[in-house]
């Protein structure tokens, strides 16, 4: 691998639309999308549900074929899977029948040597926190171990975009606190550029160095809020209440408020 | 043994229950209820079956169909393996195959017995060949159904981890099927198991069939329920040693555990 590849690189959609056919009917989902992600950023995304944030990282991914617009790595045009892209979806997606170890080792490729491979699956189930767990099987695990895991595979080719599609979502509210300190630990580590599809407002604040609000079906970004406060982030503190607020009030002003947010 | 005292709490009905049938029934027979040439009681039976264990003449023909079934089922069970993941995976070949083996497949296998008798004699290959056909087909659609049920959530992990097609196939769909193929494995051996009986029974020198029927001609109607009765013992023992090995084969298969 050459130093180009591993460095991360700018991330750019550009005039990106994408609509699906249901029946006889085609249906925009993602529409007129522009966004220029720095390398090794960390950007949230927030959207209604339905509006198309899958199908957008499915597109950077390479699973969705037939949009229109460009997506851009660096100088690379995005027209498929690449393993410089990794993606955690929103179930951990693990192989029941590969163990914690197999499964990580599942991500790379077939090129590096036994030994090369055992001691990259070992620094990233250490960077997950779940070296003990190295020949348990899935089912042996607990929502958010598995969840771990499936950033330990996404993240052993050393992707330069590290793409989350809600990955705590499934998680209880403590947990989920806890998996957002350890992605930020990981990404500090790994210095990967990171898209991070969330419903979560704290979520999207506490991570993100910028905060996407989508509007609903079709998805066009609404607008992009920078979230300049210092990590580790506080969520009490003025200035992180200050942006919950101005979020939450774009991201409803399509619709009308259904009750007061407290915090 | 506290495992054991556990099932024996749970289970004690199913070896009660036909404890108290045969002790009916042997009641029965001392009675003279029932006509001993028709039906000997429980304890006649066993002394025959004695009797053949120690002539050799039950463990011989029960070992020659056993043998017969493991020859006919791996032929069978490889080539349906085979077959059904191109099937599955070959959309052309899924359609240039859909009329044949959709005419084929129903077909019992006994049917086939009286063909393969004219074509291959009465000996090991008739036998053989029956049971390969029996169980190539149950194996054959539990493959392609397995395989076409993978989640295309695991698929698409392959996909953008980029898999070659070798690994896609021996990492992910084919793990993903063996609990489908291990059904359609227990199933076909039940097939394969019923079709050696059924071709001994028409026409055979040896097997378990054939003791049966050459008893059935000397009237020894004792034999012929030991044979019977054999055939239901040894096929229990197949599928309790196929449950055994599914379990260790899919210890990640959570789902068989707790059946
Ligand atoms: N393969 C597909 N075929 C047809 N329509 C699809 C397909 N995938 C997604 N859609 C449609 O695209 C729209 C957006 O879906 P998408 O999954 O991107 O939403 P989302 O923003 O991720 O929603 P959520 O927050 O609920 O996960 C939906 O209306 C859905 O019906
Ligand atoms: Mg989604």
């Amino acid at each position: 691998m050459s130093e180009a590849n591993t460095n991360p690189q700018i991330l750019q959609f550009s005039k990106l639309n994408k609509a699906f056919k249901i029946g006889t009917e085609l249906i925009e989902v993602v529409k007129d999308v522009n966004l220029t992600v720095k390398p090794g950023e960390f950007v949230s995304i927030i959207g209604p549900s339905g509006c198309g944030k899958s199908t957008l990282l499915r597109l950077v991914v390479g699973l969705e074929r037939n949009f229109t617009g460009e997506i851009r790595l660096g100088e690379e045009l995005i027209t498929g899977p690449g393993v410089n892209r990794g993606m955690v979806f929103q179930e951990a997606r693990l192989f029941p029948w590969l163990t914690v170890e197999e499964n990580v080792a599942f991500g790379l490729g077939n090129s590096e040597s036994k030994a090369e491979r055992s001691q990259v699956v070992n620094e990233h189930l250490e960077l997950v926190g779940l070296s003990n767990f190295a020949a348990a099987y899935p089912s042996q695990l607990s929502g958010g171990m598995q969840q771990r895991v499936s950033i330990a595979r996404a993240l052993v080719n050393r992707p330069q975009v590290l793409l989350l599609d809600e990955p705590f979502g499934a998680l209880d509210a403590i947990t989920r606190i806890h998996m957002q300190q350890e992605i930020i630990r990981i990404w500090q580590a790994e210095k990967t550029t990171i898209l991070l599809v969330t419903h979560d407002i704290d979520e999207a604040i506490f991570l993100g160095d910028r905060v996407v609000v989508m509007s609903k079906r079709p998805a066009t970004i609404k607008t992009i809020i920078s979230v300049d406060l210092p990590r580790p982030r506080d969520r009490n503190s003025f200035d992180f209440v200050k942006l919950r607020r101005k979020i939450y009030t774009e991201f409803f002003s399509e619709v009308e408020v259904p009750f007061a947010y407290s915090i | 043994m506290i495992k054991f005292w556990g099932w024996i709490k749970e289970n004690y009905l199913a070896i009660v229950t036909p404890v108290v049938l045969l002790l009916i029934w042997e009641a029965a027979s001392q009675l003279g209820w029932i006509r001993a040439n028709l039906l000997p009681g429980p304890s006649a039976i066993f002394m025959v079956l004695v009797e053949l264990v120690k002539t050799g003449e039950l463990i011989i023909n029960l070992g020659i169909s056993i043998i017969r079934v493991a020859e006919g089922f791996i032929i069978g069970a490889a080539l349906g393996v085979l077959v059904g993941v191109q099937v599955a995976l070959v959309k052309k070949l899924r359609v240039a195959v859909s009329l044949i083996f959709g005419v084929l497949r129903p077909i019992p296998v006994i049917a086939w017995i009286p063909v393969l008798i004219l074509w291959l004699g009465i000996d090991e290959g008739s036998k053989v060949t029956v049971i390969a056909i029996g169980s190539f087909w149950t194996v054959l659609v539990s493959v392609v159904q397995g395989i076409r049920n993978v989640d295309i959530k695991y698929l698409e992990v392959a996909t953008i981890l980029e898999k070659d097609r070798l690994t896609l196939l021996t990492k992910v769909i084919l793990p993903a099927t063996l609990p489908a193929l291990f059904t359609g494995v227990r199933v076909g051996i039940d097939v394969a198991w019923r079709s050696v009986v059924a071709a001994e029974l028409i026409a055979a020198s040896s097997g378990i069939g054939y003791m049966i029927m050459y008893a059935r001609e000397l009237s020894q109607i004792d034999t012929v329920l030991v044979g019977v009765l054999s055939i239901g013992l040894t096929g229990i023992v197949i599928d309790q040693l196929l449950i055994i090995l599914e379990k260790r084969l899919l210890k990640w298969n959570v789902n068989i555990h707790e059946a």
